[in-house]
């Protein structure tokens, strides 16, 4: 250990800087994509879960059970090697126009994240004092209407923080997806230590690249939250 | 303009409203009264359905609310609703709070709900107030603006449930005036109010309600003068004693 030569320009320039880069662009890619999707997929489960339409809250249910309690990689697992069985074909022979492994990938992250980001929607919304569900119903407002005017924008503020928590969450799982060949920085950080024996380089590189991308993510958002959020006054 | 007949509700064993039958036409102005719990809350609230009636027929400006065709969401468009903790949208100006219903539910563009607006907001007084936020404002400004917000929908009937039981003593007449203003203009108005002063003079007709059950149902003269059930009799020797 004391005589391991530190060699860093192995991940700073060349072709293992660039698989470094490529992996990277692949993570956020991947993140990024997932994040948007398990956000809208989140709202949809949380609206369905608190609706007053009890098939809608028992689907909402189960999903969130099934989700929540089974390890993501098994889910990854799932999707890449169970959707040709379960989806229709068509989503097939759509994805496989695709980047197929990637496509897996999106699938799990977002259906896995969208259960935690449909809790933490549902306990924002739980949050807002129901008399101002009765005011917007009172004005004639259907329900989705009025979570749409009044109660989203009033809970959006609550639920932020969680939510953050959440796309550093899925950042961070989004390293599984190397487990079935999506090329994102974990796997690549992989590829170089199996090429050059710079294990320690290629996954220190990998760390400080995660690191950025969840300080960004964090700043970004808490940015959105303060600034562009009008802020409520008093309450 | 709004028919109870028979109406009974339930919350699980608790009758709240026990054989309901109350008539209210266009243009008039009933004060319901009635002791803490008796049931005035939920009396009020069936009107637009934000609480369904179990048994009975409830009938509201020719729509029958037992009815599964009846579009509530157009009917509740026509009614205004008050509440006690005016309940305003914290998170909008005054001006939004009154515009965004016209402008989403009735589609008036939004020139247009902002002039209503501003005009609604000098009928009550606050046309300084309309880029404030409510949390900004006074219990009484906050309830002008919340009736502001209600009339700007254009409503055919306006319930107002104890509209200053929330409110600083000093600043209950400013919302009572607002109140009185908009019965001269003959809107026809549903009030739970204990605000005797207001019901004697306001009001066409005063029902009083025990136990979910209308005991009373009279002219304000007649109601104060000579109250005929017991019950009525305590309750106005409470509300109308000096220390209250
Ligand atoms: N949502 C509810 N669930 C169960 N009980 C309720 C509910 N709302 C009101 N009640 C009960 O019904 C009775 C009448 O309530 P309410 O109509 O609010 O009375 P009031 O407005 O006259 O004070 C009270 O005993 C109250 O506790
Ligand atoms: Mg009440």
């Amino acid at each position: 250990m004391f005589n391991y030569q530190f060699d860093w320009a192995i991940v700073t320039s060349g072709k293992y800087f660039d698989w470094i880069v490529s992996g990277t662009i692949t993570t956020i890619q991947i993140s990024a994509v997932s994040i948007v999707l398990a956000f809208l997929l989140g709202l949809v489960v949380a609206v369905m879960r608190m609706s007053g339409f009890t098939p809608s809250r028992w689907a909402a249910l189960v999903f969130l059970e099934f989700t929540r309690n089974t390890p993501l990689l098994v889910q990854i697992f799932f999707w890449y090697f169970g959707s040709y069985k379960i989806l229709p074909t068509v989503v097939n022979d759509w994805l496989g126009t695709l980047n197929f492994e990637f496509a897996a990938g999106v699938i799990a992250l977002t259906i896995y994240t969208s259960a935690f980001i449909a809790e933490d929607i549902r306990s924002g919304i739980r949050s807002i004092p129901k008399e101002q569900m009765e005011a917007a119903r009172s004005a004639g407002f259907s329900y989705l209407r009025s979570m749409q005017y009044i109660i989203l924008p009033q809970a959006i503020r609550i639920i932020i923080p969680p939510l953050i928590n959440q796309f550093l969450n899925l950042t961070k799982n989004s390293s599984l997806a190397m487990t079935i060949g999506v090329a994102e920085l974990t796997y690549q950080a992989r590829q170089v230590e199996s090429y050059t024996f710079k294990g320690y380089e290629a996954f220190t590189a990998a760390t400080l690249v995660y690191l950025a991308m969840s300080l960004v993510i964090a700043i970004a958002v808490n940015f959105y939250n303060k600034y562009v959020l009008t802020p409520v006054r008093g309450r | 303009m709004i028919r109870f007949s028979g109406v009974h509700k339930w919350f699980r064993k608790l009758h709240v409203l026990n054989d309901v039958n109350l008539h209210v036409h266009q243009g008039e102005v009933v004060v319901v009264c009635g002791p803490s719990g008796s049931g005035k809350s939920t009396l009020i609230r069936t009107i637009n359905q934000l609480e369904p009636i179990d048994r009975g027929s409830l009938i509201v400006d020719g729509m029958d609310l037992s009815d599964r065709k009846t579009d509530i969401n157009k009917l509740r468009a026509e009614i205004g609703f008050v509440f006690q903790q005016f309940n305003l949208y914290p998170h909008l100006s005054v001006l939004k709070n009154i515009t965004l219903a016209p402008i989403k539910v009735r589609n008036i563009p939004k020139k247009e709900a902002e002039e209503t607006a501003t005009s609604l907001l000098e009928r009550v007084g606050l046309v300084e107030k309309r880029d404030a936020y409510p949390a900004q404002l006074s219990g009484g400004q906050q309830q002008r603006v919340a009736i502001a917000r209600s009339l700007a929908m254009k409503p055919k009937i306006m319930l107002f449930d104890e509209p200053t039981s929330a409110l600083d003593p000093e600043m209950i007449g400013e919302v009572l005036q607002v109140m009185q203003d908009l019965a001269k203009t003959g809107m026809t108005m549903v009030v739970v109010t204990h605000e005797m002063g207001f019901a004697s003079e306001v009001a066409h007709r005063i029902a009083f309600i025990d136990n979910g059950i209308i005991l009373e149902e009279a002219k304000p003269a007649d109601f104060f003068k000579n109250p005929q059930h017991e019950r009525a009799q305590q309750f106005l020797k409470q509300v109308l004693s000096p220390m209250h």
